[in-house]
């Protein structure tokens, strides 16, 4: 009696769980609310089954549990009811895998007309290539990737000389197909915004893709869902939907790759912001943040809060007290003089010495 | 339609071959520890299996508390969280599932089931437990190496797995393999035991369509597993090599923490087709033992032949045979041809139908039933309700565009535990709670057994449901911390709380469990021979825990299938495989008894 209870409890509880309970789908913002109407069609048939089997069993619990003297039936098989049963659930497995496969079947063809941006990872770090005037996307290798040329740009392409290099967040239209090619220097990550539903892993030697639209304006999570090491759960960025005029706008502001070789700096204007704020958005874009807290807390390498005038232990027992010349040090070869307690992993990278500064103005002044 | 419970009901085949010899140890090293005999090796199996099944435990305790309470607790670092995510994987599904069904179950109750006196290599089957054991040794020691156990998840891929930004890089991952190897290097000794024993010690009269499903399912399972786990090995060579001596099989050119690496050319897909070539056959390694021995439980406890043997043998079956093909839908977003996506979704919604047919029999075995609800018959019927919601979960995950949005979120997590964790565990604890009056000679505590199943169904459910709707959200799998994003509301934090909460609580009653297991061997009711009034030969042995050679000086012959309960006219509610029918065939048995004479 209790455990026929229980049951009914459960199945009622759980169906009342999935409609009153705060938490579902995060809002849709791109094109595929098809994937959405294949997921309603599964719920709907799979909570059908659910009910029914359950309450069913709950039902048979109650009604033939053990009686004194009571002898059940006996009745080896029923041919005609397994077989009724069996077309009945291939009926309902076709139901749910037909609007799958139909929905797979756009996801795998992207329109002609999409545009292309190419997000690469890195431990732990997201970086976008734009194909620049010409539309075409110069030709990589992971052989030429330096850090100076994080990229891996052929500099002999003369396709690649446009490209526009985005170390920061990524922008796009709205309502405008976006075809992304996945491409990775190191080791597999996924690349995963929440509302707009599709993601595909990064693959290094391969270059997969992913298309989808936005449709609704906004700033929106990029996370990777790969596991691809210790800073994993901080290998972040975001993409920004914008109207078609304010994308124009910013994507003007930007690089190509031959004014990064340059050094030529004209597009990047930074006027009007402090130094200290300049070094905040780099530490982020550039992904310093994944493991260096500014919270104090201990993360994959040491925390940035307080680091200045702090005296650490490094790993072969000597001192040594932090000061500027210590930390473009450890920047630029970062494994030199590693502090106790942590690994010799991070990535060698390379800043101008205007970003230098103000790096080193965010994390003297804002982090003290 | 002939019934299956009368076909060639008094019939028993003739002997073949003669009875194996078993060699008696002499020495009290030869009985419990180098012991040859299938159920010390099947005691021995259990518990080195449940000791490490305990440390995966109390890693996931520890991973539910970051995730309750992130940054609260400094000893779990970024670093140590997914080391702990991977060695709770890498326990849970090989060292203590496959290793504690096969193992465990498969060396206790094959021979018994099938009426041999033990399994038909003892030597061999010995040797495959020692080599078990060492491989958990050499995977307890990848624990305290420097650079600490591999963190590269229980999936190893590559290139991470041996790349510096993964912990355990080094020795770790090297260890982990080698672990690895001897495990399918002992398996493979016990699995061609399992194999050929059923095929070919079964006593006279227990035909295949006779077999407690119980032993198909184990049977099945390792047939799966002898062609399942060779991809891994293969897979695990290869890396080694990879990490060692620098081939490239699974590694392209990389540059690695600002390094250029030497590696050119290789492919980290590849490992993951072989890795699934194996992992997915590996999910029904786990599943069709469960499958087997809870048929078993409810037919006994509700007194009534298990509904469509025929069609649940079958099922077993096809079921094994598909799950060769289904692998790929691990890796939809993978990165691999995108239009493998059709075959592999409609391949992985076809084997719904047949384990949809397993789920309907259950439930119709219980229609018109007797229904004794004692603590096996609990857990039994707990694992249908887990195992429907953990089944149909697995619909939104095959199909192919549902995982875009499902895929690496905890909707897998939850998915994988309500399907392949928390419903086998519950079959294991119903089999224990079964059996172990047989192995034992001794009942287990029934109101503890009572309160263990309560706390563990209920509270297993109260973390794995809610589970899913993290996943809904888009909650990233494996992430040590998800502060600091916009989409993920902050109520998700007191769930995650709620969750952690239910998670060390049912950790916690699983001691009584233990407590349980522990003191009624001293103290535990007689439990007799048959306590269940179950027909299968292992309740018809002459000892009660059965002797070496299990069934005294007369191997059983069997007459009929496993499941003649409550049958019409007859005495009791239940009659034995080895009860002779009482009318039409006393001729033939007297032959067979001379027969038998002679060869003994």
């Amino acid at each position: 009696m209790i455990f026929a209870i229980a049951l009914v409890i459960l199945v009622i509880g759980s169906v009342l769980f999935h409609f009153l309970s705060p938490w579902y789908l995060t809002p849709l913002a791109s094109n595929w609310s098809t994937i959405d109407d294949t997921l309603d069609i599964t719920f709907l048939v799979t909570g059908f089954v659910f009910v029914v089997v359950n309450l069913f069993m709950a039902y048979c619990v109650y009604k033939f549990r053990h009686k004194e003297g009571a002898r059940a039936h006996y009745e080896p098989e029923n041919k005609k009811l397994e077989i009724w049963l069996t077309i009945i659930t291939s009926i309902g497995v076709a139901a749910m895998l037909t609007p799958g496969l139909y929905v797979w079947a756009d996801f795998v063809s992207p329109p002609e007309d999409a545009s292309i941006v190419e997000a690469v990872g890195k431990q732990w770090q997201w970086s976008y290539r734009y194909p620049g005037e010409d539309g075409k996307l110069g030709s990589v290798d992971t052989r030429h990737t330096t850090t100076k040329n994080p990229f891996g740009m052929n500099p002999e392409d003369p396709n690649g000389q446009d490209d526009v290099l985005v170390l920061g967040d990524m922008h796009i239209p709205i309502n405008r197909p976006v075809k992304m090619l996945l491409r990775s220097q190191d080791v597999l990550h996924d690349f995963a915004v929440a509302e707009f539903r599709v993601k595909m892993d990064l693959v290094p030697g391969h270059v997969t893709s992913l298309w989808f639209t936005p449709t609704v304006e906004g700033k929106y999570d990029v996370l990777c869902e790969e596991l691809c090491g210790v800073g994993h759960y901080n290998m972040r960025s975001y993409v920004v939907v914008d109207t078609k005029a304010d994308y124009d706008i910013w994507l003007s502001s930007q690089r190509t790759y031959a004014q990064t070789v340059s050094g030529d700096n004209a597009g990047a204007s930074m006027e009007g912001v402090s130094a200290s704020e300049q070094g905040r958005m780099l530490a982020i874009s550039r992904g310093c943040v994944a493991c260096h807290t500014t919270n104090g807390t201990p993360g994959i390498g040491p925390t940035w809060k307080g680091l200045f005038g702090k005296t650490e232990t490094l790993v072969d027992g000597s001192n040594v007290v932090v000061d500027e010349a210590y930390f473009i040090e450890s920047i630029v070869s970062p494994n030199a003089k590693v502090v106790e307690g942590y690994s010799p992993i991070m990535p060698p990278s390379s800043f101008t010495d205007a970003e230098m500064k103000a790096l080193i103005a965010y994390v003297k002044d804002d982090l003290k | 339609m002939s019934n299956v419970a009368h076909d060639a009901h008094d019939y028993v085949p003739p002997v073949e071959i003669p009875e194996m010899e078993l060699y008696h140890p002499k020495t009290w090293l030869g009985k419990y520890i180098f012991c040859q005999d299938a159920k010390v090796i099947a005691i021995q199996y259990s518990i080195v299996a449940i000791g490490i099944g305990l440390v995966a435990l109390v890693m996931s305790l520890l991973m539910r508390v970051q995730l309750g309470w992130p940054g609260t607790f400094d000893f779990i670092d970024p670093a140590g969280y997914i080391q702990l995510v991977t060695m709770h994987g890498m326990i849970m599904v090989v060292y203590l599932l496959t290793a504690l069904f096969l193992g465990g179950f498969g060396n206790y109750l094959i021979p018994l089931m099938v009426g041999a006196r033990d399994m038909v290599f003892p030597f061999v089957n010995m040797l495959s437990f020692w080599i078990y054991f060492i491989a958990v040794l050499v995977l307890v020691a990848s624990l305290f190496v420097p650079g600490g156990a591999s963190g590269a998840g229980w999936t190893l891929y590559p290139p991470q797995a041996i790349l510096p930004g993964t912990p355990g890089s080094g020795t770790g991952i090297i260890l982990m393999l080698v672990s690895l190897s001897l495990f399918i290097v002992g398996f493979t000794m016990g699995g061609l035991n399992y194999v050929v024993t059923v095929l070919q010690a079964r006593t006279r009269g227990m035909t295949l369509m006779r077999m407690p499903l119980t032993v198909w399912g184990i049977f099945m399972a390792t047939v799966l597993a002898l062609l399942a786990f060779p991809a891994l090995l293969v897979a695990c060579i290869m890396m080694l090599l990879d990490a060692t001596i620098g081939t490239s099989f699974f590694m392209p050119a990389v540059v690695s923490m600002g390094q250029q690496l030497d590696y050119e050319g290789g492919s980290p897909i590849l490992f993951q087709h072989l890795f699934w070539f194996f992992g997915h056959p590996e999910v029904y390694i786990v599943a069709l033992p469960a499958f087997g021995i809870v048929s078993d439980l409810l037919s006994v406890h509700a007194r009534k032949n298990i509904f469509g043997y025929r069609m649940m043998v079958w099922a077993i079956v096809i079921i094994a045979a598909l799950s060769f093909v289904v692998w790929a839908h691990h890796m939809y977003v993978s990165g691999m041809n995108p239009y493998f996506g059709f075959f592999f979704a409609t391949t992985t919604l076809i084997i719904a139908v047949p384990t949809a047919i397993k789920v309907y029999n259950w439930v119709l075995t219980l229609w018109r039933g007797n229904i004794r609800l004692n603590v096996p018959m609990l857990f039994a019927i707990g694992f249908i309700f887990t195992f429907v919601n953990g089944g149909l979960t697995g619909l939104f995950l095959g199909n192919v565009t549902i995982d875009l949005p499902l895929s690496d979120t905890m909707f897998v997590v939850a998915h994988f535990h309500m399907v392949m964790a928390v419903s086998p565990i519950l079959v294991v604890f119903g089999a224990i709670y079964h059996w172990y009056p047989k192995i034992t000679g001794r009942m287990l505590d029934d109101t503890l057994g009572k309160f263990h199943f309560w706390t563990t169904f209920l509270g297993t459910y109260a973390i794995y449901y809610p589970m899913h709707y993290l996943g809904f959200l888009g909650v990233p799998r494996r992430y040590y911390s998800i502060e600091g994003t916009s989409f993920i509301p902050e109520s998700a934090a007191d769930l995650n709380v709620a969750i952690s909460i239910a998670a060390i609580f049912v950790g916690a009653v699983q001691l009584v469990f233990l407590y349980n297991l522990f003191v009624s061997y001293f103290r535990g009711k007689e439990a007799g021979p048959n306590p269940w009034e179950a027909t299968t030969l292992e309740w018809q042995t002459a000892d009660t825990p059965p002797k070496h050679g299990n069934f005294g000086e007369k191997l059983p012959l069997v007459y009929r299938w496993a499941y003649d309960y409550s049958v019409p006219g007859a005495e009791q509610d239940f009659i034995p495989q080895n009860v002779p029918p009482s009318v039409g065939a006393q001729t033939v048995d007297d032959e067979d008894e001379e027969d038998y004479e002679q060869h003994s």
